[in-house]
């Protein structure tokens, strides 16, 4: 009962807040005022619903329990579980996601490709930024300034020099690990926030210098008449070169997804979260701070150089406004929904949050909204994401030279 | 040099920075008491600006007389803003005391974009026109090329509530309160002193200073939209940087040295990198002397 109360005063209270914002709409050709008490109604019900569910959960994580409990059969734990430990189903289904990856363009329409390629860049991009945000810790908000200078490098090279795509491929790779580092430098010494801002300023600058530049970067048009990638000098319409770079996006993400796994265990990788648990303690077991953290900004910035790259020769036009700080925050929401240093989860939250609003139409004016929301609701609910990254456990057994190993 | 378009450019870079000021102190109330920066303070700015020009406007259809309703949509945005700074802070933030540092940033990341969208979805992504509701002023036709009326009325809104916040902060037992807790809050706490409600009245301190800055931008400027929180947020930031963040005065001078720093480029450089500068400086601060102007030692925490 008194929960009810509670959900009432909350719903009231959210009625009286967004009065103005959302119960006012102003007609200023016709000097009329449309008062839309339906909506804050609409709104009321909604959030009474909402705070009996908020109220529950809070009491659930308070007293420790899971918040869903799936049922018996469908344990996602397990699941992952016995993909991890059991090799026979996870190269079963690692064959049927190939061939369901290798099939698609030829069943879908040109319209469905696209989206799918425009999916896949985001997974790189995502991937990316888990290594900087995921595995290292450092909170980067202007990703999107590494992906610009890929696809500004493609751009520009073309239109100056006329370079094709496989040469301004690792050229773009190259710039943005430079960028990373040049990056990487004066931050060293910063925090977990002013990193954030800084990284953020970066990004802005970044997106300022292309769109003021008019001379060099053509200003606010962009750069427009940018080539698709050749196959060997063969001539494609534009069905089967956008087929083309379909399959070699989803190359870059199977090869960043293998790079990044191997990165995961390595001496580097092992670093990067040692470095992301504790700086200090990091430090005093004999890493070398200073290099870890530049390796980290150069490893997560290369990906975004790659993507961008892909980026103009699949758009074959680019201009600034498709880098805003809106983009590094949908990317970072990929990274914190799909759980930070998980690359399953990250991949699953990056197809699910570019998808699901393509798909369902109703959703897609609201879509900026959600993630802002989960953001805030990741990080009070199930902060480790979708699917927690696992961690690197050793088995006292394994140190005898017994079996077991990593388990 | 022209020294009447240096003056121009002087009050110019006055009135920018201190609508800058009375963000900034926001964000530095807010580091103070909990080191958090509250990225959606920007967007409280924002929806500061968007509730008074609702209200104006409604109250405009039904004819009441221009002076009396800009008070009144001031008031009303004051007590809107406050509200959402409240709800903001239990909502985001609170649940997150004491969870890793870089959990509550991107709650409040996550906030700001939310806010951002709200807006947008609720009325428009276009500009909307802020109606003209100053009062003429009449002593200040000889001077009206430096100073126009809303500037006039934003150096004088904007001294009088610093003036306010010192003596709140420094005089009234509340004030105390909110110094204590910025000091050490388990010493404060033994004390007495309810911090949440402390903290519950710093968001709310910080975002009546908010709205009364997007009031004061929106009827200078004219127009309002959803976006405009962001960038204005960010420049505020660093102004709280510059100024040494958690220190009121730092605040307050980061905010005017930027604001003229801004109209002075502007002025005689290029509006183009106008936006450009603000960053730059935050990106050197930060490295260079992340204490900001003011300095550790003379740093007077909330």
């Amino acid at each position: 009962m008194q929960r009810i109360l509670k959900a009432a005063i909350a719903a009231l209270w959210f009625m009286l807040l967004t009065l103005p914002v959302l119960g006012i709409k102003l007609n200023v050709a016709a000097k009329s005022v449309i008062w839309r008490f339906d909506r804050i109604l609409a709104l009321g019900a909604g959030i009474f619903v909402l705070a009996l569910i908020w109220d529950w959960c809070f009491t659930r994580k308070a007293a420790g329990i899971k918040i869903v409990t799936l049922p018996a059969g469908f344990n996602l734990a397990e699941i992952i579980e016995a993909f991890r430990n059991r090799r026979g189903l996870r190269l079963g289904g690692l064959a049927l996601l190939a061939v369901v990856l290798l099939g698609m363009p030829m069943v879908s329409s040109f319209y469905q490709t696209n989206i799918m390629i425009s999916a896949l860049l985001y997974v790189m991009l995502a991937l990316g930024l888990n290594i900087v945000v995921g595995l290292a810790g450092q909170l980067v908000l202007g990703y999107v300034a590494f992906y610009a200078i890929g696809a500004y490098t493609y751009g520009l090279l073309n239109q100056y020099f006329g370079l094709g795509f496989w040469a301004c491929l690792p050229i773009g790779g190259f710039l943005t690990v430079l960028f990373g580092l040049g990056l990487g430098f004066p931050v060293l010494r910063l925090r977990g926030d002013y990193l954030a801002i800084v990284t953020l300023g970066f990004g802005e600058i970044v997106r300022l210098t292309l769109q003021n530049w008019n001379s060099v970067t053509g200003g606010p048009r962009g750069v427009s008449d940018i080539p698709r990638p050749g196959f060997f000098g063969m001539s494609m319409d534009i069905t089967a070169s956008t087929t083309y770079i379909y399959y070699l996006v989803l190359a870059a993400v199977i090869i960043t997804i293998v790079v990044i796994t191997r990165l995961k265990n390595s001496r580097v990788g092992l670093a990067l979260q040692a470095l992301r648990e504790d700086e200090i303690a990091c430090e005093a077991m004999g890493v070398d701070i200073t290099r870890v953290k530049l390796s980290a900004f150069a490893l997560g910035s290369c990906w975004a150089g790659f993507a961008g790259v892909i980026f103009a020769a699949k758009t074959t036009y680019i201009n600034p406004s498709s880098f805003t700080f809106m983009e590094s925050a949908m990317i970072l929401s990929m990274v914190v929904l799909g759980g930070m240093g998980s690359i399953a989860g990250v991949v699953i939250a990056a197809l699910i949050l570019i998808l699901a609003p393509e798909y369902l139409r109703a959703f897609s004016d609201y879509r900026m909204l959600l993630f802002g929301a989960i953001m805030v609701i990741m990080m009070l609910f199930r902060p480790q994401g979708l699917i927690s990254g696992e961690r690197r456990r050793y088995r006292i057994g394994a140190l005898h030279g017994a079996e077991g190993g990593r388990s | 040099m022209d020294i009447q378009f240096f003056i121009e450019l002087f009050f110019g870079g006055l009135t920018r920075g201190s609508i800058y000021a009375l963000i900034a102190l926001g964000y530095t109330l807010v580091y103070g008491i909990i080191g958090l920066i509250n990225f959606a303070h920007g967007e409280v700015y924002m929806l500061g600006a968007f509730t008074a020009l609702l209200i104006a406007g409604a109250l405009g259809v039904y004819g009441l007389p221009a002076g009396g309703i800009l008070i009144v949509a001031a008031l009303a945005a004051i007590v809107w803003c406050s509200a959402y700074g409240y709800t903001l802070e239990k909502v985001a933030y609170k649940p997150l005391r004491g969870a890793p540092r870089l959990s509550p940033l991107i709650s409040a990341i996550g906030m700001s974009i939310f806010l951002q969208n709200y807006v947008l979805l609720a009325q428009t992504s276009d500009f909307v026109p802020f109606p003209n509701l100053l009062p003429e002023m009449d002593f200040l036709e000889h001077i009206d090329y430096v100073m126009g009326a809303s500037d006039f009325l934003i150096l004088m809104v904007s001294t009088i509530a610093m003036v306010l916040l010192s003596v709140f902060i420094r005089y009234t037992r509340m004030g105390k309160a909110m110094r204590a807790t910025a000091q050490n809050r388990k010493m404060a706490l033994l004390l007495g002193i309810n911090a949440d409600r402390i903290i519950s009245l710093t968001f709310i301190v910080g975002s009546s200073l908010a709205a009364l800055g997007g009031v004061l931008i929106a009827s200078h400027m004219g127009q309002v939209n959803f976006g405009i929180g962001f960038l204005a947020g960010l420049k505020a930031f660093t102004a709280a940087v510059l100024g040494g963040i958690g220190s009121i005065p730092g605040a307050m001078v980061g905010g005017l040295v930027l604001g003229l720093a801004e109209s002075f480029t502007t002025g005689y450089f290029s509006g183009n990198y106008e936006d450009m500068l603000a960053f730059g400086i935050l990106i050197l601060i930060l490295i260079f002397r992340p204490d900001g102007i003011l300095g550790k030692a003379t740093v007077q925490k909330v």
